[in-house]
């Protein structure tokens, strides 16, 4: 409790000034779908600080190496908040808080399940990918491995990742703007479309990571002021969660049940399941494994998830407290009220984050928050289109179509228009995808992540008898059993076609589309007896040693 | 990178010794973090009134808050835990071996 005692004083501060904005005039009730001008203008201060930004990066960004990896020369510290700010998605941020302020409990256990993950990605393939990679993960996945098969795999893994990750943060920055900024849905879409196309073709990884730096730093403080501020106005000032969590179940339709776990894991089947889907599909995201290779060598590697781990629990503490904020506070308030929006309240519920501070901190609290989660949309999308701008050109173009004989110009040349295609996409599926609750659909593109990303990585790094061959197999099985599973399960088949019962009963398939991968690898690889699968056995060697020592990894740069 | 570097990396004991010391901690920090986290959801699924039950007598916080924060906390831990060890013994081998073959 003395945490709590101790963060008083300016919490008190917070609330006074948010209370004097409140006692103003009762805006919020008149002006529903009016301009939010506090919004706009702190949005705008962004978008101006991140091109300024872009254009000191453009200046920086000559060659490949700075294109994809930011030229090697990022700190743990900073990587670590830039990790952090990828994954702190719209998703996590308005879809987890939504999701307690719905269902209580069982957000917390998607929070649990997404960070776990972290702990096992830094000892199991953090530094190993850095020691190994250049600019892609299929740079590793294809290190002794036929290069043009491998590549095409973990190309089209990637980019099946990315367009799936990209449809949640789309439909998520088109929510944001109709209820915040008064602008209609596909206009929002656009300028989200556009705005990341200008920051990842002038200014690369670099600025990518400085804009995710940047907004991770603003979304975490932004939280922190919600999360104190909700519980210290929902508790009756005593700060205690005990009071709010009393005030909550007086008020939330399902009563004492938002505080133990409810629907979310019901058979310890879907439990394993899902749980393998959040941990491992982290570990298997193109937007996050590059990242590791934005710092100078593997100790820098295993310091970003460090600090990584300790930002996103901290964020996913904040998360679960604004949640059970939001319950008390936009319950039955006429401020906030819609009847005809899920869970009541204005937008959804993938808006009570952005409802509660409104409630928390007035019309300004309201505008910074609404300009921080339109900028979280724009850095991960920015992450998330590099990622699919490099799988295209690094691997696709340079090292299929061209057999790595190609200019690194050229090869940056392809990766911006990659880039341009892959916002233009972005913006169609923005406006195409909308009535989905996007913590779900992120949920969705882990098990695909957890399925054909990860085994192939993990297996190309610690399995010495692996072959060209097995890695195929177990890859292709992987990507098509978790997108096959997912469709024929209860999300898309019973809930988005509505074609009745679903023909698979697991909502997340990974505990089966995992097995078939990893046994794919290992049946096509111990059956591989070919001159090819010998020479790729004894490759394992030198790559276990660079792999293990740093020795002969690409170096940081030198400026 | 040339076979004869990589044979001497291999034939230095200092090489192995590294190997066999990063690679069974991490498996057992990742089996750690597996079990802890198994634990935590397996008694969602198969006695979800034990987290629901009141954290004290009359209380309105439940058993499964605490717990869930605490694996929270206890992940990020045991990144530092592993931190702590890679600086103390991983990168001291690695060090000493790069000095003997380079």
């Amino acid at each position: 409790m003395s945490l709590w005692k101790r963060a008083f004083p300016a919490i008190c501060l917070m609330f006074m000034a948010g209370s004097a904005l409140a006692a103003g005039g009762d805006l919020g009730a008149v002006q529903k779908a009016a301009v939010n001008v506090p919004a706009i203008i702190m949005f705008l201060v962004f978008v101006a600080a991140t091109l300024g930004i872009t254009y000191w990066a453009a200046q920086r960004t000559k060659t490949a190496k700075d294109f994809y990896a930011a030229g090697g020369g990022i700190t743990g510290f900073q990587n670590g908040l830039a990790i952090a700010g990828d994954y702190m998605s719209a998703a996590s941020f308005l879809g987890i808080s939504g999701l307690v302020f719905l269902n209580g409990y069982d957000g917390l256990i998607f929070s649990v399940g997404w960070l776990v993950g972290w702990p096992i990605i830094m000892f199991l393939i953090a530094e190993q990918l850095r020691n190994l990679g250049k600019y892609t993960y299929a740079d590793i996945v294809a290190y002794r491995f036929e290069r043009v098969p491998m590549r095409s795999l973990a190309a089209t893994a990637a980019l099946v990742v990315v367009v799936l990750y990209l449809i949640g943060q789309m439909v998520g920055a088109g929510k944001l703007i109709q209820v915040l900024f008064g602008l209609d849905y596909v206009y929002a879409v656009i300028i989200v479309g556009i705005l990341i196309i200008m920051y990842v073709t002038f200014g690369g990884m670099l600025a990518t990571t400085w804009v995710q730096i940047i907004k991770a730093g603003l979304l975490l403080s932004g939280a922190t002021i919600i999360a104190l501020g909700a519980l210290y106005l929902a508790s009756d000032g005593s700060m205690s969660p005990e009071r709010m969590f009393q005030k909550a179940v007086e008020v939330h339709p399902k009563k004492g049940a938002i505080m133990g776990p409810g629907a979310l894991v019901t058979s310890p089947i879907e439990s394993i399941s899902l749980g393998l889907a959040l941990m491992f599909g982290t570990a298997g995201l193109p937007h996050i494994l590059m990242r590791f290779f934005t710092v100078g060598n593997a100790i820098e590697a295993r310091k970003s998830v460090f600090y990584a781990t300790g930002w996103i629990g901290y964020f996913y503490i904040l998360t679960f407290l604004m949640g059970f904020g939001a319950i008390v506070l936009l319950t039955g308030n006429p401020e906030f009220a819609d009847a005809a929006a899920v869970g009541g309240i204005k937008g959804g519920q993938n808006m009570a984050a952005v409802n509660l501070s409104a409630a928390v901190g007035g019309n300004i609290l309201l505008g910074f928050i609404s300009a921080v989660a339109f900028a979280t949309i724009l850095a991960v999308v920015s992450g998330l289109t590099l990622a699919g701008a490099s799988a295209i050109s690094h691997d696709l173009y340079a090292n299929v179509w061209a057999h790595g004989n190609v200019d690194e110009q050229q090869e940056v040349r392809v990766s911006k228009i990659a880039t341009v295609v892959l916002g233009i996409i972005a913006i169609l599926l923005g406006i195409a995808f909308e009535k989905q609750n996007i913590a779900y659909l992120v949920a969705l593109t882990f098990s695909v992540a957890a399925s054909a990303n990860f085994p192939i990585l993990l297996m190309s790094i610690y399995y010495s008898k692996m072959t060209t061959r097995g890695a195929l197999i177990g890859g292709w099985l992987g990507l098509i059993s978790a997108t096959v599973l997912v469709i024929v399960g209860p999300t898309v088949w019973k809930e988005i076609l509505q074609l009745g019962d679903p023909i698979f009963p697991l909502k997340y398939p990974a505990l089966f589309s995992m097995t078939i991968a990893f046994l794919g690898i290992w049946i096509g690889s111990i059956t591989d007896t070919s001159e090819r699968a010998k020479k790729e056995h004894e490759a394992f060697i030198a790559q276990d040693v660079r792999c293990q020592t740093g020795i002969g990894a690409e170096g940081a740069a030198s400026h | 990178m040339q076979q004869d570097l990589v044979h001497a990396i291999k034939s230095n004991p200092k090489y192995h010794e590294l190997v066999s010391k990063r690679s069974s901690f991490s498996w057992i920090m990742s089996v750690v973090m597996l079990v802890i986290y198994y634990a935590f959801i397996l008694t969602i699924a198969y006695d979800k009134p034990l987290l629901a039950a009141p954290l004290w007598e009359g209380a309105t916080m439940t058993v499964g808050i605490p717990v869930g924060v605490a694996v929270i906390v206890f992940a990020f831990a045991l990144t530092g835990i592993y931190i702590q060890r890679a600086n103390a013994v991983f990168d001291k081998l690695t060090r000493e071996i790069k000095e003997e073959v380079l």
